[in-house]
């Protein structure tokens, strides 16, 4: 029997816990590789009273139907994908956490048209935070993350970050964001942040 | 002092901060707030390059972008830069610059006999000598790089890093003059996301290089720093100095260049060198001014002939005297600006010559006030100093500007100032593909439609000379463009200013000479290009006529100088000439970039180790501490072989490759593409996009199917199994996963939007892990829960079991011809379950094998990959895959499996080849012959599109696509090889080479 | 670089975007009833019009969805968005010489 301390992150490699800190810092940007996501995606319509609701009902949250946006509720996210798309996000180290949450929803969507798939298995989830995390976004993603355009928390958008596809994640005003990116980018990704960051000073933290 | 001709106050120098540099290895004092071009004057250097084609001595002509002749290699490898403007460098401490365009040495140019030969040179010149024989192209353009002095790339790499990002606005204003200043308040007031980009380091334009002027009643320079304060206390607007707006691309998003540390003697090791902003603006305003074009006169190329406003520039801004003596030599109103700034900073004003008949104006009042000596109609008609110039002859022009009347007066003189009237910086409102007009009154193109919305253009850009117009229109082309992004205006009214415009003006494109043009004399239009007036003539009574014809028959306005000087004048010219009026001749396009920008900015940091993306498998560093070798495909890096005791390539594969079919092996499997297939129509979708039948595969099972385009041409082959009611999941080989999710979504979507199916890529939720070999079987029992027998799990079936503990799904297929089980786990556990397998696969003698030996494997199998046994040109019937082609049903390219040629005997046909003597391996791509031939070129037949030794065969095998291959089976074919050996080959009866019955799947 | 409104998104950098050609070219029914010739002009043969064009557009790194666009392809305006399946909207084609 495997033990789940066995899993591995997509940067299992490079240690960072290694070289972490837990301090706090005056560095311009805060940069983390979250806990192991659980990720569950979701297709299905939205415009179905029957499908909303089973999925309310499964997950406590309501479907967020404007673009561009999440419902957020005790450890979970619900992140509008598209207008038949979601990813129900939720960060538990547990390993077999996804397929139950999985499980739930495909119980819940029964009889109805609608897909289920695990998907926290194949992301790795960055967390970006400091005074000049947008300034580093910027540099490869070409969304206005501005206050004025980018809604501030709960709002994500899908898009491109340098030459990765990430989903991002808006989760505070400070501001701070989270990355989700599929895990065979996320070791690229993780380099060119740290190297974008590095004019404005980068501490690798503690998530 | 810093410099002998260097005032000893005054301008935007600080005097008291001298920096050293050098020039042609000579070393110089310059000031703080110097250009390279400023330093060089005030230390009363002119003559700073060659010209292009002619090699004649040239001086510094302009005090900004527009520059021709100052263009320097600055710095030492690896940070040399070429083709700098030295009016654009701003001095440091310890600068390093070169005249580029000399060989071997600015005073002594051997190229400078090209000056003597001149009447072998005329436009057109190295089209005509250098085309034929073509073969010898290369040989003249190395000699014409050479002598056309375009500056050395540096031979080192580059040790300087830069940024690129991306950037959003409301509204950009391009400049930073009056004009601009005032748009970035107006709309910075009213709350609108506002970017201003001066390329300068200073903001204030225009205004820098004059004096006197006066805005709401306080000195212009306190007016400046008020307005540059108040945009600094404004929080959305964003000031860019040293940065250059150099491209204007669709859908207002433009190209900037930011220089962060050039102009810092030790720059902080964590900034960029320079920045690229990709900018999305909803709303531009062109403030980027005006351009003083010089007058075309017999050798106007000599060095100390200058523009006007350049020459106020170096007094006024500068705080020097570009000379002692200086004739001004104008046609409209603002040439007299430098005649009474150059008299304030003491230079001797010997006359200033004007082509209008009556001279008038402010400025022209006030120099006749002063009692300059003033002599209306006349021109210069010629210079005189090879070097330097030493004395002008002026004369009076005939009525209609065409000819000299009486006999010239010489003059002497060291500096000349021309002024030939304005042109607006329109590049950007061009390049946006926005249309001009011409302005009779002022001799100019204007901006006239834009062709994108949300553009305006403000002050000088826009035709507005006049100091208060420029404010004026500034501050409504601000607040309306803040409005069009519904920011109300703030009510603060424009500031004032006294409104003086450079009229009149006599417009006279071609100054005559003493002699008839083109004799003795040369008459500059562009002196980058070293084209002169005489040459645009040529190419007119050559035929050509329309201006881009012209253009680049002649060479004017290309290259780095886009025009920015000569344009109008060379239109001017050829309108004159043709008879025509200048509109109607018509501009060149303008392209981006308004001034070069260094190749390191468009790199940025796409470079080295994040060039690309390198895809990692869970499994990759596993792969790493074995010392395997990778290969890259796309994106993903993939183990290809794993060498032991110094084993080479070959040695390795062979033991790989015999491990796998002698007991087991274990292959990294996961960048496989894997599409999650779903909904109650899956089953009839796959049956429209694979070429054979999937209404009835059980849940549980596994189909091999092939993907074609619709022109009938393979694109993709996989496995896909039937994991429940509903639910498939679908294999794509590791290169074409994003190319066959989005191929399936366009028909999902498009074409057949009523099917009830959802896909969702999985490719990375799961580690992959191929056991193949005799002893997979027992291997996997030995760390499974699942039933393994072949009753339970037969060829070409799946399970869900525990591997190693973990959720797995095992499906039985094989790429190998060996029994093999494909392993998927939770991407997490991937290397947990590796580890576990190959340490309990020990005693089976697992060897993990790399995709080199894959590819061996599957040869001897005959088993196809796509991408290497196709092209995109090739069809199932010509893989001989026949049997994997429905014929009951339609689906995506089956029509055009059977157009007419399809039927052609002589497509190319997959064969296998097996050479005469089995040591021999064929190289992949090697051309296929019937007959060899002493030489090229023979008839080719085909090529080798896979082939390896097998050393399950114990010889070379190859497949190959040939023409009408299946009917040559036992024919013998030539391989001539590069190297002259020839390979001589059958055609074999099958490209299965090894076990052809399949018993060892069974 | 264009700035495309996809219908779900909101407007997004062209670089989220793949083109898909020419809209409005409807798999045929039933291909084996049409000649050779017929089936070439649906698979190779697409018009170049200067001016106005209806396209194909996918937001390939955003929501994934396919959509319409109405573009100028001499100025590049994007004059219209619409759904797939709908027929083109009703607009003036600019004329170029
Ligand atoms: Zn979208």
């Amino acid at each position: 029997m495997i033990e789940t301390y066995l899993r591995q992150s997509a940067l299992d490699h490079l240690g960072l816990a290694g070289h972490s800190t837990a301090a706090p810092t005056e560095a311009g940007v805060q940069l983390s590789e979250k806990p192991l996501p659980v990720a569950v995606n979701l297709r299905g319509d939205s415009g179905d009273a029957a499908f909303v609701e089973a999925v309310r009902e499964a997950l406590g949250l309501a479907l967020p139907t404007l673009p561009n946006t999440a419902t957020t509720g005790e450890g979970l996210a619900l992140l509008w994908l598209g207008p038949d798309e979601w990813l129900a996000m939720q960060h538990d180290a547990a390993a077999f956490a996804e397929a139950q949450l999985a499980t739930k929803l495909r119980k819940a969507l029964d009889g109805l048209h609608a897909a289920v798939t695990e998907m926290g298995e194949s992301l790795c989830c960055l967390s970006l935070a400091g005074a000049q995390a947008r300034a580093v976004l910027a540099k490869g993603c070409p969304l206005d993350l501005h206050p004025r355009a980018f809604g501030g928390s709960g709002h994500c958008a899908q898009s491109l970050l340098a030459k990765a596809a990430v989903t991002l994640l808006q989760v505070s005003d400070a501001p701070a964001f989270e990355l989700y990116v599929r895990r065979s980018f996320a070791d690229y990704l993780w380099r060119w942040l740290e190297d974008a960051a590095r004019e404005y000073g980068v501490a690798v933290v503690r998530p | 002092m810093a410099g002998r001709m260097r005032l000893p106050q005054g301008g935007f120098v600080a005097h008291d901060e001298l920096l050293t540099f050098t020039f042609n290895g000579k070393t110089y004092k310059g000031l703080a707030g110097d250009t390279l071009a400023s330093a060089l004057l005030a230390n009363g250097i002119h003559m700073v390059g060659r010209s292009f084609k002619y090699h004649r001595p040239r001086g510094i002509v302009s005090a900004g972008g527009e520059e021709p002749n100052a263009l320097m290699q600055v710095g030492d490898d690896p940070r040399s830069e070429p083709n700098l403007k030295a009016t654009q460098v701003e001095l440091v401490d310890g600068l390093k610059a070169k005249s580029q365009n000399a060989w071997p040495s600015l005073e002594f140019d051997v190229g400078a006999l090209n000056g003597l030969a001149s009447r072998f040179l005329p436009a057109g010149f190295y089209y005509k000598t250098f085309m034929w024989p073509a073969s010898a192209w290369m040989t003249y353009e190395h000699f014409i790089r050479r002598a056309a002095g375009l500056g050395v790339s540096p031979r080192q790499r580059d040790p300087d890093r830069y940024d690129k990002t991306f950037a959003h606005c409301d509204v950009l204003v391009v400049g930073g003059g009056p004009a601009g200043l005032a748009a970035a308040l107006s709309a910075g007031r009213a709350g609108a996301r506002v970017i201003l980009a001066e390329q300068d380091h200073l903001l204030g334009g225009a205004l820098l290089n004059t004096q006197g002027e006066v805005i709401d009643g306080q000195p212009a320079r306190d007016w400046i720093a008020a307005a540059e304060a108040e945009l600094a206390a404004l929080p959305e607007v964003r000031v860019l100095k040293r940065t250059i707006c150099y491209a204007a691309f669709d859908h207002n998003f433009f190209g900037l260049v930011e220089s962060v540390t050039d102009h810092l003697p030790r720059p902080p090791e964590n900034l960029p060198r320079k920045r690229l902003w990709k900018l999305r603006t909803k709303q531009v305003v062109y403030c980027a001014g005006a351009i003083e074009r010089p007058l075309v006169f017999a050798d106007n190329d000599r060095p100390g002939v200058m523009t006007a406003s350049a020459v106020q520039s170096y007094v006024n801004r500068y705080a020097l005297r570009p000379g002692r003596r200086a004739v001004v030599f104008t046609n409209n109103d603002s040439g007299y600006g430098a005649a009474l700034d150059m008299k304030a900073a003491g230079i001797e004003v010997a006359a200033v010559v004007d082509a209008r008949q009556v001279p008038a104006g402010p400025l022209t009042e006030r120099a006749t006030a002063l009692g300059l000596r003033i002599l209306g109609g006349f021109a210069i008609v010629a210079v005189e100093g090879a070097r330097r110039v030493k004395r002008v002859r002026v004369a009076e022009l005939s009525l209609d500007g065409k000819t000299v009347t009486g006999v010239p007066e010489a003059i002497d003189c060291d500096l000349v100032a021309s002024s030939g009237g304005w042109n607006p910086t329109v590049h950007l409102f061009c390049q946006a593909k926005g249309k001009l007009r011409w302005d009779d009154e002022h001799a100019c193109f204007l901006p006239d439609a834009a062709m994108q919305t949300g553009q305006q253009s403000a002050g000088a850009a826009n035709g507005r000379f006049g100091l208060g117009s420029c404010l004026r229109e500034g501050t409504e082309a601000g607040a309306a463009a803040a409005a069009a992004c519904g920011f109300a205006p703030s009510d603060t009214a424009a500031s004032q200013a006294e409104d003086r415009d450079f009229l009149p003006g006599r417009w006279i494109w071609l100054v005559p000479g003493e002699h008839p043009l083109g004799h003795k004399a040369k008459h500059f239009v562009d002196q980058q290009n070293d084209v002169t007036a005489a040459d645009l003539k040529l190419a007119l009574r050559e035929g050509y006529r329309s201006i881009e014809h012209v253009k680049r028959y002649t060479t004017t306005g290309m290259a780095t100088d886009q025009g920015k000087m000569g344009n109008v004048n060379a239109i001017g010219i050829v309108a004159d000439e043709v008879g025509g009026h200048l509109p109607e001749v018509g501009v060149t396009t303008f392209r981006p970039p308004y001034t070069p920008v260094t190749f390191g900015v468009f790199a940025g940091r796409d470079v080295d180790n994040l060039l690309d993306p390198v895809r990692r498998t869970p499994m990759h560093a596993w792969h790493e501490r074995n010392g395997a070798l990778f290969e890259d495909v796309g994106q993903w890096r993939r183990a290809w072989y794993y060498p032991q005791h110094g084993e080479d390539m070959h040695a390795a594969v062979n033991r790989e490759v015999k491990a796998v079919r002698d007991s087991l092996g274990i292959l990294d499997a996961t960048t496989l593409g894997k599409i999650d297939i779903q909904g109650p129509d899956a089953a009839e979708f796959l049956n429209r996009v694979y070429t054979n039948a999937w209404l009835k595969l059980g849940i549980g099972r596994c189909r091999y199917g092939l993907m074609l385009k619709e022109d009938g041409m393979v694109m993709d082959d996989g496995v896909t199994t039937r994991l429940g009611e509903k639910h498939y999941l679908m294999t794509t080989t590791t290169g074409n996963a994003a190319a066959v999710l989005g191929h399936l979504e366009d028909y999902l979507q498009t074409e057949w939007p009523d099917l009830q199916v959802y896909l969702t890529s999985v490719t990375e939720q799961f580690a992959t892990m191929t056991l193949s070999g005799p002893s997979a079987r027992r291997l996997l029992a030995d760390v499974s829960d699942a039933d393994l027998s072949p009753e339970a799990l037969p060829h070409m079936a799946y399970t869900a079991a525990k591997v190693a503990g973990v959720p797995a799904r095992i499906f039985r297929i094989s790429f190998t011809g060996e029994l093999s089980y494909e392993i998927n786990v939770p991407a997490s556990f991937g290397m947990a379950v590796w580890q576990t397998l190959t340490t309990a696969g020990e005693r089976y003698g697992i060897t993990p094998y790399g995709t080199e030996a894959m590819h061996v494997l599957r040869a001897e199998k005959g088993y196809i990959i796509v991408g290497q046994e196709t092209d995109g040109s090739v069809t199932p019937h010509d893989l001989g895959m026949d049997w994997a082609v429905s014929k009951t049903k339609d689906f995506v390219g089956r029509r055009s499996l059977s157009r007419e040629d399809m039927a052609r005997p002589d497509r190319k046909q997959l064969v296998g080849l097996l050479t005469k003597d089995p040591k021999e391996v064929l190289p992949e791509g090697a051309q296929l012959v019937e007959k060899v031939l002493p030489q090229p070129p023979m008839p080719m037949l085909g090529h080798v599109t896979s082939s390896y030794h097998s050393p399950n065969c114990g010889r070379s095998i190859a497949m190959a696509l040939v023409k009408g291959g299946l009917a040559r089976k036992g024919e013998t074919l030539f391989a001539p090889l590069g190297d002259g050996r020839t390979i001589a080959c059958v055609v074999a009866d099958t490209c299965v080479f090894f076990d052809p019955e399949g018993e060892r799947l069974k | 670089m264009l700035l495309i409104a996809c219908p779900h998104c909101g407007p997004r950098a062209e670089s989220e975007f793949h083109c898909g050609g020419e809209a409005h070219i409807e798999r045929p029914k039933d291909p084996a009833s049409l000649s050779d010739a017929e089936w070439a002009e649906f698979v190779f043969l697409r018009d170049n019009i200067k001016g106005l064009v209806f396209e194909r557009w996918n937001h390939a790194h955003g929501c994934r969805r396919w959509f319409n666009a109405a573009r100028d392809s001499v100025t590049y305006e994007i004059l219209a968005i619409y759904p797939m399946g709908s027929p083109p909207p009703a607009l003036d084609p600019r004329r170029y010489v």
